[in-house]
Protein backbone atom coordinates (compact mmCIF):
# COMPACT_ATOMS: atom_id res chain seq x y z
CA UNK A 1 0.00 0.00 0.00
CA UNK A 2 2.62 2.12 0.97
CA UNK A 3 4.59 1.61 -2.11
CA UNK A 4 1.49 2.25 -3.92
CA UNK A 5 0.68 5.53 -2.82
CA UNK A 6 4.34 6.70 -3.36
CA UNK A 7 4.67 5.57 -6.98
CA UNK A 8 1.47 7.09 -8.31
CA UNK A 9 1.91 10.55 -5.91
CA UNK A 10 5.56 10.35 -6.36
CA UNK A 11 7.25 8.63 -8.94
CA UNK A 12 4.41 8.36 -11.44
CA UNK A 13 5.01 11.95 -12.32
CA UNK A 14 8.93 12.26 -11.66
CA UNK A 15 8.81 9.54 -14.82
CA UNK A 16 6.70 11.94 -16.88
CA UNK A 17 9.38 14.37 -16.17
CA UNK A 18 12.04 12.18 -17.46
CA UNK A 19 10.37 10.48 -20.22
CA UNK A 20 9.22 13.56 -21.51
CA UNK A 21 12.70 15.08 -21.51
CA UNK A 22 13.94 12.20 -24.15
CA UNK A 23 10.64 12.32 -25.70
CA UNK A 24 12.17 14.35 -28.88
CA UNK A 25 15.75 12.50 -28.92
CA UNK A 26 18.44 14.65 -27.94
CA UNK A 27 17.12 17.37 -30.07
CA UNK A 28 15.09 20.87 -29.52
CA UNK A 29 14.43 20.28 -25.94
CA UNK A 30 17.97 19.85 -24.88
CA UNK A 31 18.88 22.67 -27.22
CA UNK A 32 16.99 25.03 -24.98
CA UNK A 33 17.67 23.05 -22.20
CA UNK A 34 21.68 24.18 -22.73
CA UNK A 35 20.83 27.70 -24.09
CA UNK A 36 23.12 30.43 -23.33
CA UNK A 37 19.99 31.41 -21.10
CA UNK A 38 19.54 27.69 -19.03
CA UNK A 39 23.28 28.14 -18.72
CA UNK A 40 23.59 31.22 -16.74
CA UNK A 41 20.34 30.66 -14.76
CA UNK A 42 22.39 27.46 -14.13
CA UNK A 43 25.74 28.63 -13.50
CA UNK A 44 24.25 31.70 -11.10
CA UNK A 45 22.14 28.76 -8.92
CA UNK A 46 24.54 26.52 -8.55
CA UNK A 47 27.36 28.98 -7.32
CA UNK A 48 24.78 30.82 -5.40
CA UNK A 49 23.82 27.16 -3.45
CA UNK A 50 27.39 26.53 -2.66
CA UNK A 51 28.17 29.72 -1.23
CA UNK A 52 25.17 29.84 0.74
CA UNK A 53 25.21 26.80 2.36
CA UNK A 54 29.10 27.21 2.70
CA UNK A 55 28.33 30.23 4.85
CA UNK A 56 25.21 28.28 6.53
CA UNK A 57 27.32 25.29 7.77
CA UNK A 58 29.93 27.56 9.56
CA UNK A 59 26.97 29.71 10.72
CA UNK A 60 25.01 26.94 12.00
CA UNK A 61 27.67 24.63 13.35
CA UNK A 62 28.19 27.90 15.70
CA UNK A 63 24.47 28.58 16.12
CA UNK A 64 23.95 25.05 17.74
CA UNK A 65 27.16 25.23 19.74
CA UNK A 66 25.91 28.00 21.59
CA UNK A 67 22.36 26.56 21.67
CA UNK A 68 23.73 23.31 23.69
CA UNK A 69 26.87 24.23 25.11
CA UNK A 70 25.89 28.13 26.19
CA UNK A 71 23.01 29.35 28.49
CA UNK A 72 21.17 32.08 28.62
CA UNK A 73 17.80 33.66 29.29
CA UNK A 74 15.48 33.01 26.55
CA UNK A 75 17.61 30.21 25.20
CA UNK A 76 14.35 28.49 24.28
CA UNK A 77 12.83 31.25 22.39
CA UNK A 78 16.06 31.94 20.15
CA UNK A 79 15.78 27.70 19.89
CA UNK A 80 12.12 28.39 18.26
CA UNK A 81 12.84 31.01 15.95
CA UNK A 82 15.76 28.71 14.29
CA UNK A 83 12.76 26.72 12.85
CA UNK A 84 11.10 30.26 11.24
CA UNK A 85 12.38 29.26 7.95
CA UNK A 86 10.62 25.67 8.29
CA UNK A 87 7.70 27.12 9.15
CA UNK A 88 7.35 30.16 7.04
CA UNK A 89 5.44 29.89 3.36
CA UNK A 90 8.32 30.72 1.08
CA UNK A 91 6.19 33.26 -0.72
CA UNK A 92 5.83 35.41 2.56
CA UNK A 93 9.79 34.16 3.36
CA UNK A 94 10.06 36.64 -0.45
CA UNK A 95 7.68 38.86 0.59
CA UNK A 96 9.56 40.24 3.96
CA UNK A 97 13.11 40.06 2.02
CA UNK A 98 11.16 42.41 -0.55
CA UNK A 99 9.79 44.15 2.09
CA UNK A 100 13.67 44.76 4.07
CA UNK A 101 15.73 44.74 0.52
CA UNK A 102 13.42 46.14 -2.27
CA UNK A 103 12.41 49.56 -3.62
CA UNK A 104 11.69 51.06 -0.37
CA UNK A 105 14.33 49.45 1.95
CA UNK A 106 14.25 51.17 4.95
CA UNK A 107 17.98 50.12 5.24
CA UNK A 108 18.53 51.98 1.88
CA UNK A 109 19.66 48.76 0.45
CA UNK A 110 17.93 47.88 -2.59
CA UNK A 111 18.67 44.61 -4.03
CA UNK A 112 15.49 43.77 -6.21
CA UNK A 113 16.53 42.26 -9.43
CA UNK A 114 19.91 41.53 -8.45
CA UNK A 115 21.61 38.29 -8.09
CA UNK A 116 22.52 39.25 -4.28
CA UNK A 117 19.03 39.45 -4.14
CA UNK A 118 19.10 35.22 -4.62
CA UNK A 119 21.94 34.97 -2.41
CA UNK A 120 20.00 36.32 0.76
CA UNK A 121 16.61 34.64 0.15
CA UNK A 122 19.01 31.15 0.02
CA UNK A 123 21.13 32.39 3.02
CA UNK A 124 17.40 32.91 4.75
CA UNK A 125 15.95 29.72 3.54
CA UNK A 126 18.72 27.16 4.41
CA UNK A 127 19.61 28.33 7.60
CA UNK A 128 17.78 25.43 9.92
CA UNK A 129 19.35 22.26 7.75
CA UNK A 130 22.49 22.58 9.56
CA UNK A 131 21.60 23.79 13.12
CA UNK A 132 18.80 20.74 12.80
CA UNK A 133 21.34 18.01 12.24
CA UNK A 134 24.49 19.04 14.51
CA UNK A 135 22.13 19.71 17.77
CA UNK A 136 21.63 16.62 18.66
CA UNK A 137 24.63 15.08 18.03
CA UNK A 138 26.57 17.78 20.02
CA UNK A 139 24.00 17.23 22.72
CA UNK A 140 24.89 13.35 22.66
CA UNK A 141 28.60 14.32 22.41
CA UNK A 142 30.29 13.40 25.46
CA UNK A 143 31.57 17.19 27.10
CA UNK A 144 34.48 14.14 29.40
CA UNK A 145 36.73 14.00 26.38
CA UNK A 146 36.63 17.49 25.56
CA UNK A 147 37.65 18.01 29.20
CA UNK A 148 39.95 15.75 29.43
CA UNK A 149 41.95 17.44 26.24
CA UNK A 150 41.61 21.02 28.06
CA UNK A 151 43.11 19.17 31.43
CA UNK A 152 46.00 17.91 29.44
CA UNK A 153 46.58 21.37 28.04
CA UNK A 154 44.94 21.70 24.91
CA UNK A 155 43.77 25.43 24.28
CA UNK A 156 39.81 25.48 23.09
CA UNK A 157 40.76 26.44 19.87
CA UNK A 158 42.74 22.79 19.57
CA UNK A 159 40.04 20.77 21.03
CA UNK A 160 37.73 22.12 19.33
CA UNK A 161 39.46 21.63 16.09
CA UNK A 162 40.71 17.93 16.98
CA UNK A 163 37.94 16.97 19.29
CA UNK A 164 34.68 18.24 18.53
CA UNK A 165 34.59 19.03 15.06
CA UNK A 166 35.82 15.73 13.74
CA UNK A 167 32.74 14.11 15.64
CA UNK A 168 30.29 16.88 14.39
CA UNK A 169 31.75 16.35 10.44
CA UNK A 170 29.19 13.58 9.62
CA UNK A 171 26.28 15.54 11.16
CA UNK A 172 27.46 19.20 9.41
CA UNK A 173 28.24 17.69 5.96
CA UNK A 174 23.85 15.77 6.17
CA UNK A 175 22.81 19.20 6.78
CA UNK A 176 25.06 20.88 4.20
CA UNK A 177 23.63 18.33 1.27
CA UNK A 178 19.91 18.99 2.55
CA UNK A 179 20.31 22.82 2.33
CA UNK A 180 21.91 22.52 -1.01
CA UNK A 181 19.45 20.19 -1.70
CA UNK A 182 17.14 22.82 -1.29
CA UNK A 183 18.86 25.90 -2.69
CA UNK A 184 18.98 24.73 -6.05
CA UNK A 185 15.21 24.61 -5.96
CA UNK A 186 14.33 27.02 -4.18
CA UNK A 187 11.42 29.16 -6.25
CA UNK A 188 9.52 31.10 -3.97
CA UNK A 189 10.95 33.10 -1.82
CA UNK A 190 13.84 33.72 -4.70
CA UNK A 191 11.09 35.17 -7.19
CA UNK A 192 9.46 38.27 -5.65
CA UNK A 193 12.60 39.91 -5.30
CA UNK A 194 15.29 38.40 -7.88
CA UNK A 195 12.29 38.71 -10.62
CA UNK A 196 13.90 36.91 -13.79
CA UNK A 197 16.01 38.85 -15.70
CA UNK A 198 18.01 36.72 -17.63
CA UNK A 199 21.70 36.50 -17.52
CA UNK A 200 21.40 38.73 -14.35
CA UNK A 201 19.02 37.61 -11.75
CA UNK A 202 17.39 34.62 -12.77
CA UNK A 203 17.50 31.14 -11.46
CA UNK A 204 17.14 27.58 -12.68
CA UNK A 205 13.70 26.76 -11.28
CA UNK A 206 12.48 30.75 -12.44
CA UNK A 207 13.53 29.70 -15.85
CA UNK A 208 11.86 26.19 -15.72
CA UNK A 209 8.60 28.20 -14.54
CA UNK A 210 9.05 30.33 -18.01
CA UNK A 211 9.56 27.68 -19.74
CA UNK A 212 6.16 25.77 -18.81
CA UNK A 213 4.66 29.28 -18.84
CA UNK A 214 5.45 29.33 -22.73
CA UNK A 215 4.02 26.29 -23.18
CA UNK A 216 6.82 24.66 -23.86
CA UNK A 217 7.06 21.28 -21.38
CA UNK A 218 9.91 19.33 -22.97
CA UNK A 219 12.15 22.24 -22.82
CA UNK A 220 11.19 22.85 -19.33
CA UNK A 221 11.57 18.94 -18.84
CA UNK A 222 15.13 18.73 -19.83
CA UNK A 223 16.50 21.60 -17.78
CA UNK A 224 14.41 19.56 -14.67
CA UNK A 225 16.31 16.54 -15.66
CA UNK A 226 20.03 18.56 -16.25
CA UNK A 227 18.87 20.27 -12.83
CA UNK A 228 17.91 16.82 -10.97
CA UNK A 229 21.04 15.01 -12.08
CA UNK A 230 23.41 17.91 -11.27
CA UNK A 231 21.96 18.12 -7.47
CA UNK A 232 21.52 14.37 -7.09
CA UNK A 233 25.51 14.25 -7.66
CA UNK A 234 26.70 16.80 -5.18
CA UNK A 235 23.91 15.41 -2.84
CA UNK A 236 25.30 11.91 -3.21
CA UNK A 237 29.24 13.12 -3.13
CA UNK A 238 28.76 15.15 -0.23
CA UNK A 239 26.83 11.69 1.73
CA UNK A 240 29.96 9.60 0.41
CA UNK A 241 32.45 12.13 2.22
CA UNK A 242 30.40 11.92 5.30
CA UNK A 243 30.54 8.28 5.12
CA UNK A 244 34.28 8.20 4.29
CA UNK A 245 34.66 10.53 7.79
CA UNK A 246 32.83 7.98 9.86
CA UNK A 247 35.25 5.37 8.33
CA UNK A 248 38.30 7.01 9.60
CA UNK A 249 36.83 7.64 13.33
CA UNK B 1 33.85 22.69 26.51
CA UNK B 2 35.04 25.16 28.94
CA UNK B 3 35.49 27.94 26.78
CA UNK B 4 36.72 31.83 28.05
CA UNK B 5 33.82 33.46 29.05
CA UNK B 6 34.93 36.39 26.30
CA UNK B 7 34.76 34.07 23.94
CA UNK B 8 31.36 32.60 24.95
CA UNK B 9 30.16 35.68 24.96
CA UNK B 10 31.19 36.36 21.85
CA UNK B 11 30.27 33.52 19.98
CA UNK B 12 26.62 34.09 21.38
CA UNK B 13 26.69 37.55 20.18
CA UNK B 14 27.39 36.05 16.77
CA UNK B 15 25.25 33.50 16.66
CA UNK B 16 22.41 36.16 18.19
CA UNK B 17 23.14 38.65 15.72
CA UNK B 18 22.81 36.73 12.48
CA UNK B 19 19.49 34.91 13.79
CA UNK B 20 18.45 38.66 14.27
CA UNK B 21 19.59 40.07 11.04
CA UNK B 22 18.43 37.11 8.66
CA UNK B 23 15.16 36.35 10.21
CA UNK B 24 13.39 38.68 13.06
CA UNK B 25 14.12 41.71 11.45
CA UNK B 26 12.11 40.67 7.90
CA UNK B 27 9.59 39.15 9.60
CA UNK B 28 8.92 41.63 12.16
CA UNK B 29 8.81 44.51 9.43
CA UNK B 30 6.00 43.03 7.43
CA UNK B 31 4.10 42.82 9.91
CA UNK B 32 4.98 46.50 10.69
CA UNK B 33 3.50 47.12 6.98
CA UNK B 34 0.62 45.10 7.22
CA UNK B 35 -0.75 47.63 10.78
CA UNK B 36 0.69 51.15 8.94
CA UNK B 37 -2.47 51.55 7.99
CA UNK B 38 -4.06 51.04 10.98
CA UNK B 39 -6.90 47.68 11.52
CA UNK B 40 -9.81 48.85 9.65
CA UNK B 41 -7.37 48.40 6.45
CA UNK B 42 -6.28 45.26 7.83
CA UNK B 43 -9.61 44.01 8.27
CA UNK B 44 -11.11 45.01 5.22
CA UNK B 45 -8.59 43.38 3.06
CA UNK B 46 -8.85 40.12 4.89
CA UNK B 47 -12.82 39.78 4.52
CA UNK B 48 -12.58 40.30 0.22
CA UNK B 49 -14.98 37.43 -0.94
CA UNK B 50 -11.33 36.35 -2.72
CA UNK B 51 -9.49 36.38 0.37
CA UNK B 52 -11.85 34.07 2.15
CA UNK B 53 -12.24 31.92 -0.67
CA UNK B 54 -8.58 31.68 -0.89
CA UNK B 55 -7.88 31.18 3.29
CA UNK B 56 -10.93 28.08 2.80
CA UNK B 57 -9.35 26.10 -0.39
CA UNK B 58 -6.34 26.85 1.73
CA UNK B 59 -7.37 24.57 4.64
CA UNK B 60 -9.37 21.93 2.92
CA UNK B 61 -6.16 21.55 0.84
CA UNK B 62 -3.93 20.90 3.69
CA UNK B 63 -6.61 18.91 5.72
CA UNK B 64 -6.98 16.25 3.01
CA UNK B 65 -2.78 16.53 2.51
CA UNK B 66 -2.21 16.16 5.86
CA UNK B 67 -4.60 13.44 6.03
CA UNK B 68 -3.66 11.33 3.28
CA UNK B 69 -0.18 11.60 4.53
CA UNK B 70 -0.17 10.93 7.84
CA UNK B 71 -1.67 7.75 6.99
CA UNK B 72 1.19 6.52 4.90
CA UNK B 73 3.89 7.96 7.18
CA UNK B 74 2.91 5.41 9.39
CA UNK B 75 2.28 2.55 7.19
CA UNK B 76 5.56 3.58 5.27
CA UNK B 77 7.64 3.98 8.65
CA UNK B 78 6.29 0.55 9.55
CA UNK B 79 7.49 -0.89 6.69
CA UNK B 80 10.73 0.54 6.83
CA UNK B 81 11.10 -0.19 10.72
CA UNK B 82 9.47 -3.33 10.47
CA UNK B 83 9.44 -4.84 7.13
CA UNK B 84 11.59 -7.78 5.56
CA UNK B 85 11.42 -7.00 2.02
CA UNK B 86 14.88 -6.51 0.69
CA UNK B 87 13.78 -3.54 -1.62
CA UNK B 88 13.38 -1.13 1.31
CA UNK B 89 16.31 0.85 0.62
CA UNK B 90 14.62 1.87 -2.05
CA UNK B 91 11.80 3.05 -0.70
CA UNK B 92 14.00 4.46 2.04
CA UNK B 93 15.56 6.62 -0.79
CA UNK B 94 12.32 7.07 -2.99
CA UNK B 95 10.87 8.82 0.21
CA UNK B 96 13.31 11.62 0.35
CA UNK B 97 12.54 13.17 -3.84
CA UNK B 98 10.23 15.82 -2.40
CA UNK B 99 12.92 16.87 -0.37
CA UNK B 100 15.28 17.21 -3.20
CA UNK B 101 13.16 18.04 -6.05
CA UNK B 102 12.44 21.78 -6.98
CA UNK B 103 8.64 22.97 -6.47
CA UNK B 104 8.37 24.15 -10.10
CA UNK B 105 9.00 20.73 -11.09
CA UNK B 106 6.63 19.03 -9.09
CA UNK B 107 4.27 21.07 -10.94
CA UNK B 108 5.70 20.28 -14.05
CA UNK B 109 5.24 16.62 -13.44
CA UNK B 110 1.55 16.75 -12.80
CA UNK B 111 1.11 19.04 -15.90
CA UNK B 112 2.69 16.02 -17.92
CA UNK B 113 0.72 13.18 -16.69
CA UNK B 114 -2.55 14.57 -15.87
CA UNK B 115 -2.27 18.03 -18.06
CA UNK B 116 -4.68 17.87 -22.09
CA UNK B 117 -1.34 16.67 -23.27
CA UNK B 118 -0.58 14.43 -20.29
CA UNK B 119 -0.07 10.73 -20.04
CA UNK B 120 -3.91 10.55 -18.58
CA UNK B 121 -5.00 13.73 -20.11
CA UNK B 122 -7.18 12.27 -23.13
CA UNK B 123 -8.74 9.67 -20.27
CA UNK B 124 -9.64 12.38 -17.72
CA UNK B 125 -11.10 15.03 -20.56
CA UNK B 126 -13.45 11.83 -21.65
CA UNK B 127 -14.48 11.24 -18.03
CA UNK B 128 -14.81 15.12 -17.52
CA UNK B 129 -12.34 15.13 -14.52
CA UNK B 130 -10.52 18.22 -14.11
CA UNK B 131 -6.92 18.22 -12.51
CA UNK B 132 -4.88 20.67 -13.40
CA UNK B 133 -6.22 24.18 -13.07
CA UNK B 134 -8.93 22.75 -10.65
CA UNK B 135 -8.36 21.85 -6.79
CA UNK B 136 -7.80 18.27 -7.44
CA UNK B 137 -4.29 18.81 -8.84
CA UNK B 138 -3.69 21.56 -6.40
CA UNK B 139 -3.88 18.41 -3.76
CA UNK B 140 -1.56 16.11 -5.52
CA UNK B 141 1.07 18.81 -5.84
CA UNK B 142 0.42 19.70 -1.96
CA UNK B 143 0.43 15.72 -1.28
CA UNK B 144 4.05 15.57 -2.89
CA UNK B 145 5.80 17.93 -1.38
CA UNK B 146 4.38 17.46 2.19
CA UNK B 147 4.85 13.80 2.00
CA UNK B 148 8.20 12.76 3.56
CA UNK B 149 7.70 14.36 7.10
CA UNK B 150 5.93 11.85 8.99
CA UNK B 151 7.42 8.72 7.82
CA UNK B 152 10.73 10.78 8.64
CA UNK B 153 9.74 11.50 12.36
CA UNK B 154 7.92 8.50 13.05
CA UNK B 155 10.77 5.43 11.34
CA UNK B 156 13.65 6.50 14.18
CA UNK B 157 10.55 6.74 17.11
CA UNK B 158 9.56 3.03 16.19
CA UNK B 159 13.38 1.95 15.87
CA UNK B 160 14.20 3.37 19.47
CA UNK B 161 11.28 1.54 21.03
CA UNK B 162 11.71 -1.99 19.29
CA UNK B 163 9.52 -4.59 19.33
CA UNK B 164 9.49 -6.59 22.54
CA UNK B 165 6.03 -4.77 23.96
CA UNK B 166 3.99 -4.92 20.71
CA UNK B 167 5.27 -9.06 21.30
CA UNK B 168 3.97 -8.94 24.84
CA UNK B 169 1.02 -8.05 23.37
CA UNK B 170 0.82 -10.51 21.07
CA UNK B 171 1.43 -13.23 23.23
CA UNK B 172 -1.06 -12.32 25.48
CA UNK B 173 -3.74 -12.87 22.94
CA UNK B 174 -3.89 -9.04 21.44
CA UNK B 175 -4.98 -8.73 17.66
CA UNK B 176 -2.73 -6.67 15.41
CA UNK B 177 -4.99 -4.00 15.06
CA UNK B 178 -5.50 -3.91 18.85
CA UNK B 179 -1.56 -4.02 19.77
CA UNK B 180 -0.94 -0.98 16.96
CA UNK B 181 -4.05 0.70 18.80
CA UNK B 182 -3.06 0.33 22.41
CA UNK B 183 0.43 -0.30 22.22
CA UNK B 184 2.83 1.19 18.65
CA UNK B 185 0.65 4.11 18.45
CA UNK B 186 0.77 5.61 21.90
CA UNK B 187 4.44 5.06 21.99
CA UNK B 188 5.37 7.18 18.73
CA UNK B 189 2.99 9.09 19.40
CA UNK B 190 5.25 12.58 19.89
CA UNK B 191 7.02 11.70 16.85
CA UNK B 192 3.67 11.36 14.74
CA UNK B 193 2.70 15.04 16.35
CA UNK B 194 5.56 17.01 15.45
CA UNK B 195 5.56 14.89 11.79
CA UNK B 196 1.60 16.37 11.31
CA UNK B 197 2.78 19.48 12.73
CA UNK B 198 5.64 19.76 10.10
CA UNK B 199 3.35 18.37 7.40
CA UNK B 200 0.81 21.22 8.38
CA UNK B 201 3.25 24.07 7.65
CA UNK B 202 4.76 23.17 4.32
CA UNK B 203 1.33 22.19 2.90
CA UNK B 204 -0.04 25.15 4.44
CA UNK B 205 2.65 27.37 2.53
CA UNK B 206 3.75 25.63 -0.72
CA UNK B 207 3.93 27.89 -3.33
CA UNK B 208 5.59 27.71 -6.08
CA UNK B 209 4.18 23.57 -7.19
CA UNK B 210 0.64 25.07 -6.84
CA UNK B 211 1.35 27.91 -8.96
CA UNK B 212 2.26 25.75 -11.62
CA UNK B 213 -0.72 23.23 -11.80
CA UNK B 214 -3.56 26.21 -10.20
CA UNK B 215 -4.27 28.47 -13.18
CA UNK B 216 -4.64 31.12 -9.76
CA UNK B 217 -7.89 31.63 -10.74
CA UNK B 218 -9.51 34.08 -7.83
CA UNK B 219 -12.37 32.38 -6.27
CA UNK B 220 -11.50 28.67 -7.57
CA UNK B 221 -8.03 28.02 -7.78
CA UNK B 222 -6.35 30.32 -5.40
CA UNK B 223 -5.04 29.67 -1.84
CA UNK B 224 -3.31 32.02 0.35
CA UNK B 225 0.06 32.06 -0.44
CA UNK B 226 -1.78 32.41 -4.63
CA UNK B 227 -3.25 35.33 -3.09
CA UNK B 228 -0.15 37.16 -1.94
CA UNK B 229 1.83 36.46 -5.20
CA UNK B 230 -1.46 38.19 -6.88
CA UNK B 231 -1.46 40.92 -5.10
CA UNK B 232 1.80 41.74 -5.06
CA UNK B 233 2.25 41.48 -8.77
CA UNK B 234 -0.91 43.99 -9.60
CA UNK B 235 0.68 46.13 -7.14
CA UNK B 236 -1.42 45.80 -3.83
CA UNK B 237 1.60 46.30 -1.39
CA UNK B 238 -0.62 46.69 1.31
CA UNK B 239 -2.73 43.81 0.27
CA UNK B 240 0.11 41.40 -0.54
CA UNK B 241 1.45 42.24 3.36
CA UNK B 242 -1.50 41.56 4.50
CA UNK B 243 -2.40 38.52 3.69
CA UNK B 244 1.57 37.88 3.81
CA UNK B 245 1.41 38.60 7.32
CA UNK B 246 -2.05 36.36 8.16
CA UNK B 247 0.03 33.54 6.41
CA UNK B 248 2.85 34.19 8.58
CA UNK B 249 0.64 33.98 12.02
CA UNK B 250 -0.55 30.91 10.94
CA UNK B 251 2.60 29.24 10.54
CA UNK B 252 4.00 31.00 13.79
CA UNK B 253 1.43 29.38 15.22
CA UNK B 254 2.51 25.79 13.96
CA UNK B 255 6.05 26.86 14.92
CA UNK B 256 4.76 26.96 18.71
CA UNK B 257 2.93 23.82 18.39
CA UNK B 258 6.09 22.35 16.76
CA UNK B 259 8.35 23.54 19.55
CA UNK B 260 5.97 22.19 21.88
CA UNK B 261 5.87 19.20 20.16
CA UNK B 262 9.79 18.48 18.92
CA UNK B 263 11.01 15.20 19.88
CA UNK B 264 12.71 15.35 23.44
CA UNK B 265 16.60 15.45 22.28
CA UNK B 266 15.97 18.97 20.44
CA UNK B 267 14.21 20.60 23.68
CA UNK B 268 16.64 22.20 25.69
Amino acid sequence: MATGYLSVIVLLPIAAVVASAFSGGVGASWSAATSPVALSALKLTLISAAVVTAINAIMGTLIAWVLVRDSFPGQRIVNAVVDLPFALPTIVAGLTLVALYGPDSPLHINLAYTSTAVFVALLFVTLPFVVRSVQPVLHALDAEMEEAAVSLGASSATTFRRIVLPNLMPSILSGTALAFARAVGEYGSVVLLASNIPFKSQVMSVFIFGEVENGSPHAAAAASVLLLAISLAVLLGIRGLARLGRGHR
Amino acid sequence: MSVPRPARLGLRAIALGYLALLLLLPVGLVFEKTFAHGLSSVWASLSTPAAVSALWLTLEITLIAVFANTIFGVVCALVLVRGRGRARWLLDLAIEVPFVISPVIVGLSLILVYGTTGWFGKWLATHGIGVIFNPLGMILATMFVSLPFVAREVAPVLREVGTEQEEAAATLGASRLQTFLRITLPSIRWGLAYGVVLTTARALGEYGAVLVVSGNISGHTQTLPLLVDTRFYNFDSTGAYTAGALLAAISIFVLVIMTMTAPDKRRL
